[in-house]
């Protein structure tokens, strides 16, 4: 149920963002979803694809810091509310959320959202007993 | 262990005594063949037959990198040119460059000093020398070059640069021994351990590195990331070349060859000579140079002298390692900063790379100091919160230390340039308006 994330140190300065997609793009990986978290000086590029295990050295060999993280894939309703659900239940069980970022994916009754989280394997546990769907990690690199 | 038992065990009374002879001697040669000192002489009224002892060395003149500049190109040669096997020089780039000479007999007493700091951290005739110190009118590398000859180990003359082909030649001549700037030795791992060689086939166990300030916390990188032992090299052209100090293999503090050489440690304000265990600039005389004598010069390089017994048995005193130079202290609102300081409060976190950049600018009448750190694998994060977190730790960390705040600021790897020399640690915007 883990999604393996890939995280890139930009420095905020023209033409890291491009040299990012070039690079994944030169080695055929395609991008799922992607986010970034940026201050004055650095952002994070924070990205899901389609093949993590070829996309984390090819961005070290381009010459970038690099690291993966564990997050969680979670389908909800496309309709109000239905986000709401999930995070009460993380709430409830004194989960912190680190971040999270959505996208949308080819089913449009369904939206799908990132959630980084410390604690992980309690999350999916939470979430499964109460019959939020996660998505699996092939199932999200091959969409 | 040692390559010329005697002298680099005599006794300190021994010592003494081969000093005082061979500085009375010095003076003598000063005062009647180099001009320059003999004016100098005058001046203070002092005669060759006033050195009486060791003490009276602090009365002699000084002897300033400005002198050597001002007496272009041979002014201070001791012998007539017809005895000058070899020329070297510095750079000249803050003006004209210094010439020093050598006379057979320098070379042969270069190439010893530098065999005995190769024997004393274990190197031997079995070992493969790689001396990626640049050849050419700089000494490091033909120094080094000539004394792993004398000693009898092999040695590949490759110098600086050319970073695949260095390692391609470590992998394939099994070089046990690399010699050149812990900077460029830093690098050298980096590409390494990018996947550039095969781990099996890599022999190294002793580096020899110098000809720039380096720290503690660079030579545990520097030990864990080629698994040798790191050991410190002190020389200087105007003095000799490398080989006038080195570490043992206890690695605290480099044995100053004292029967070659004088050190000192004065003051740089008032020009007094301080005790043992006080900072301030190192001054040396050589005492048996014949081309290229030099009398009390002032190195600019800031260290401590230590007296106390080396277990290697050795009897010369020590200087600790180069902490900083006179001339690359900045002065950031009054405070004295060495960028050797940054490097090792950097270090100390060890989650950041040793490649860093001092940019110093003036805001108003307001000086700011700001840091580039390349950011390492170790601390990156996904999380924004886990940098600034670096940030802040590394900011109070630079105050501590250095006694002024300063702005830290990560960049990506590898955007500060590296150097197959000399690394450059600061761009003083200040000095370019």
């Amino acid at each position: 149920m883990k999604v393996q994330q890939i995280s890139v140190f930009l420095e905020n300065k023209s033409g890291r963002l491009a040299r990012v997609t070039e690079v994944l793009g030169e080695n055929g990986i395609n991008i799922r979803a992607l986010s970034i978290a940026d201050t004055t000086d650095f952002g994070i590029l924070r990205l899901i694809v389609d093949d993590p295990e070829k996309a984390v050295p090819a961005l070290k060999k381009g010459g970038f810091v690099v690291s993966t993280t564990d997050v969680l894939a979670v389908e909800v309703d496309d309709k109000p509310g239905s986000l709401s659900e999930a995070m009460r239940l993380l709430e409830q069980a004194a989960i912190n959320i680190e971040y999270l970022y959505a996208f949308v994916q080819k089913n449009p009754q369904k939206a799908l959202v990132v959630f980084r989280v410390e604690q992980v394997d309690q999350a999916i546990r939470v979430l499964q007993d109460n019959g939020v769907t996660l998505m699996p990690s092939q199932e999200v690199y091959k969409m | 262990m040692y390559w010329q038992e005697k002298y680099e065990t005599m006794s300190r009374e021994e010592l003494r005594e081969l000093q005082f002879t061979r500085l009375k001697a010095l003076v003598e040669r000063l005062y009647n063949q180099v001009p320059f000192y003999k004016e100098r002489f005058k001046e203070k009224g002092i005669l060759p037959g006033d050195i009486k002892s060791l003490e009276d060395l602090k009365h002699l003149p000084f002897t300033t990198k400005q002198d050597l500049r001002d007496t272009y190109p041979f002014g201070m040669f001791a012998v007539p040119m017809e005895q000058v096997l070899r020329l070297h020089a510095s750079s000249g780039t803050t003006g004209k460059p210094i010439v020093v000479g050598y006379t057979k007999e320098d070379l042969e007493t270069w190439g010893h000093l530098v065999a005995r700091c190769l024997k004393m951290v274990g190197a031997s005739p079995k070992d493969v020398v790689q001396n990626a110190y640049g050849y050419g009118l700089f000494t490091g590398g033909l120094g080094i070059h000539y004394g792993t000859e004398i000693l009898g180990a092999t040695v590949v003359p490759i110098s600086g640069g050319n970073t695949d082909r260095q390692l391609m030649l470590m992998q394939d001549f099994g070089t046990t021994v690399l010699t050149c700037t812990p900077t460029y030795a830093l690098f050298l791992a980096e590409e390494a351990h990018a996947g550039r060689v095969d781990w099996d086939r890599i022999k190294l166990k002793i580096g020899i590195f110098g000809a720039e300030p380096w720290s503690d916390a660079m030579r545990k990188q520097l030990e864990e990331r080629w698994n040798i032992k790191a050991i410190d090299i002190y020389g200087l052209s105007e003095v000799l070349g490398p080989g006038v100090a080195c570490e043992c293999l206890h690695q605290n503090g480099l044995h100053v060859f004292e029967d070659h050489f004088i050190p000192e440690i004065i003051d740089p304000d008032t020009l007094e000579p301080l005790p043992f265990g006080q900072k301030g600039e190192l001054v040396f005389t050589s005492l048996t140079k014949d081309a290229f004598p030099v009398l009390r010069y002032r190195t600019k390089d800031i260290s401590v002298l230590y007296a106390d017994k080396c277990d290697c048995g050795r009897t010369h005193i020590r200087m600790e390692r180069i902490t900083g130079r006179t001339d690359d202290m900045l002065i950031i609102r009054g405070v004295n900063v060495f960028p050797s300081q940054v490097e090792s409060v950097l270090l100390e976190f060890g989650e950041t790379e040793p490649h860093y950049l001092l940019v110093v600018d003036r805001r108003g009448s307001m000086d700011d100091l700001e840091i580039r750190v390349e950011v390492s694998e170790k601390m990156f994060s996904d999380k924004v919160r886990g940098l600034e977190d670096l940030e802040k730790r590394l900011r109070a960390r630079i105050l501590s230390v250095l006694g002024i705040s300063a702005k830290i600021k990560l960049v990506e790897p590898k955007s500060i340039p590296r150097s197959e020399g000399k690394a450059k640690r600061i761009i003083d915007k200040r000095l370019m308006e």
